[in-house]
């Protein structure tokens, strides 16, 4: 599905991350991770071809993302639901027609009643035609979510989901990315929030990456 | 009205992409109004170009490209010298050909004046010789110098000949004209080229939102070639318009006229003007899709 193999990011200052290999078996559920400026973001991002490794490969649906076109890499990221850690909507759509977004780019008409559906799933579904502004910062990163979910993608990568939102709405979200799970969905989190992690693992058999100087390794069951 | 499926089609997704960038802010109009005022000069570069263009043929076909020389000489003397102009003729070079007039043609062009019976022969009438000129032309001065030398009783006339530099004239007005025309067209490439990258840098953010939902080039190029191409087209319609008004209030031909009143559209030429819109269009259509893709080539 996603693979890296010897992958190495660098920004232009020495390698950020350095000889990366690990292969999301469908269906996992991981964590990713490690100090803040680690590089979770950065990796994440390798995962959805917003950056392509300086040294190395990765692989996305079998494919070596070198040779993607950029069409190629549209139609892959049609196939990944990503909730960024920066949320970022277009202001000037209402909600449902943001989360809708990935739908409306790839030419397809929505099933309205599946999107109110996906809007009271996450909670939303009295704000479809809020505009993003007007959100809090939980209700964004739900929106994201509804909006990585919608196309029905294989992978979903969250970045730091969690990360300005009070411990309960963090609970929330775990609740709906464990269920994303157990509907077969591949999740990868990156987070800091050790809490969290050990919330999840008593709900899913997560595994833990963390990255540290440089490279990539599996935490131990200690958390 | 009804469209074609696949035009609808594409007229609808182009709609659907164009929702998706937020409605531009007040540099909008920019776009319709370089389209029109851009169209209304480019009305009148094509009014000048036609306008002199005519002109150019009608003249050069009025360059009947013959001369006449116009011989008195004592009657004993006529043939003689007209001889001499002949074989001075030959050997000049610019001449293709030439020949004297017989009596009865020269009866021929006097009959209307003097009646059928005129008596040429007894009459000291001049002879008249037609000169053929070739391309390039002789040189006038020259030729009337030798013709004062041979024959002092010629004259050469060649009264048409002044109006070939003015033909010519014409003819390079008529280009200018057309050169105007591409010119004020790669103006309005230009301006859209500039508007459009303005208008993708302040959309940056939605760009990337777009990419980032797996958005291809291709459509969100099309949210901005929509929008742009739609302004140039009515701004271009306007431009058309006013132009045509314009042009239609010149006052009327008249005799003392010339060229200044010439100044308009004749015939299938009013149809030329209405191609400016659609014209326009598929310049902004392109100036916008090439600035879109360059910008979106920068983008991950
Ligand atoms: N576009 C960029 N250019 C240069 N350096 C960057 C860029 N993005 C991130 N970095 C640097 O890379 C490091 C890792 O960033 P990031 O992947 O966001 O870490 P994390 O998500 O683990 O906090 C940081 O030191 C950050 O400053
Ligand atoms: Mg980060």
């Amino acid at each position: 599905m996603i693979a890296f193999e010897n992958a190495a990011y660098n920004y232009g200052g020495g390698e950020l991350l350095s000889e990366v290999s690990l292969r999301l078996a469908p269906g996992s559920f991981h964590f990713l991770t490690g100090p803040s400026g680690a590089g979770k973001t950065t990796l994440l991002k390798l995962a959805y071809a917003e950056l392509l490794p300086t040294a190395g490969h990765v692989t996305l649906f079998d494919r070596e993302v070198r040779g993607l076109s950029r069409d190629d890499i549209a139609h892959t990221r049609r196939r990944i639901g990503v909730v960024h850690q920066d949320v970022q909507f277009l202001d000037h759509l209402p909600l449902a027609a943001n989360v809708q977004l990935p739908l409306t780019v790839a030419g397809k008409g929505g099933d309205l009643r599946d999107l109110k559906d996906l809007l009271s799933w996450v909670g939303l579904g009295h704000l479809a035609d809020a505009l993003p502004p007007t959100l809090s910062g939980g209700e964004r990163q739900r929106a994201a979510l509804a909006r990585a979910v919608i196309m029905d993608p294989d992978v979903i990568l969250a970045d730091e989901p969690t990360g300005n939102v009070d411990w309960e709405m963090s609970l929330r979200l775990l609740t709906l990315l464990v269920e994303l799970n157990r509907m077969g969905k591949t999740i990868v989190v990156a987070t800091h929030d050790l809490n969290l992690i050990r919330q999840a693992k008593a709900q899913v058999p997560a595994r833990v990456l963390r990255i540290s100087r440089r490279r990539i390794q599996l935490a131990g069951a200690d958390l | 009205m009804t469209l074609p499926p696949a035009l609808r089609r594409l007229m609808d997704l182009g709609k659907q992409a164009d929702r998706v960038v937020p409605p531009s802010g007040h540099t909008a109009w920019l776009t319709t109004f370089t389209a029109g005022a851009m169209t209304f000069l480019c009305i009148f570069a094509l009014a000048l170009s036609l306008a002199s263009g005519r002109l150019a043929s009608r003249w050069s076909d009025a360059l009947a490209r013959t001369a006449t020389i116009r011989l008195a000489a004592p009657p004993d003397q006529m043939q003689v010298q007209t001889d001499a102009i002949l074989s001075l003729l030959s050997t000049t070079p610019g001449v293709e050909s030439a020949r004297a007039l017989t009596d009865e043609e020269a009866r021929h062009l006097l009959e209307p004046w003097f009646g059928p019976d005129l008596p040429v022969e007894a009459l000291p009438i001049p002879r008249l010789i037609e000169v053929v000129e070739a391309d390039p032309g002789y040189d006038g001065e020259g030729l009337r110098q030798r013709l004062a030398a041979e024959a002092p009783g010629a004259v050469l006339d060649d009264h048409t000949r002044w109006r070939r530099p003015l033909a010519e004239a014409a003819g390079r007005l008529r280009l200018l004209g057309g050169l105007s025309i591409l010119l004020i067209g790669a103006t309005m490439a230009a301006m859209i080229t500039l508007a459009a990258n303005a208008s993708l840098a302040a959309n940056a953010q939605v760009i990337r939102v777009l990419r980032l939902v797996g958005a291809r080039d291709s459509y969100i190029a099309r949210a901005f070639v929509r929008r742009f191409t739609l302004r140039a087209l009515t701004g271009a319609a306007i431009g058309a318009l006013a132009g045509l008004i314009g042009v239609a209030l010149l006052p009327d031909a008249d005799a003392a006229g010339g060229f200044l009143t010439g100044l308009g559209f004749t015939g299938a030429g009013w149809l030329l003007p209405f191609l400016l819109p659609p014209l326009a269009a598929v310049v902004a259509f392109a100036a916008t899709r090439r600035a879109a893709f360059q910008k979106l080539r920068e983008l991950p």
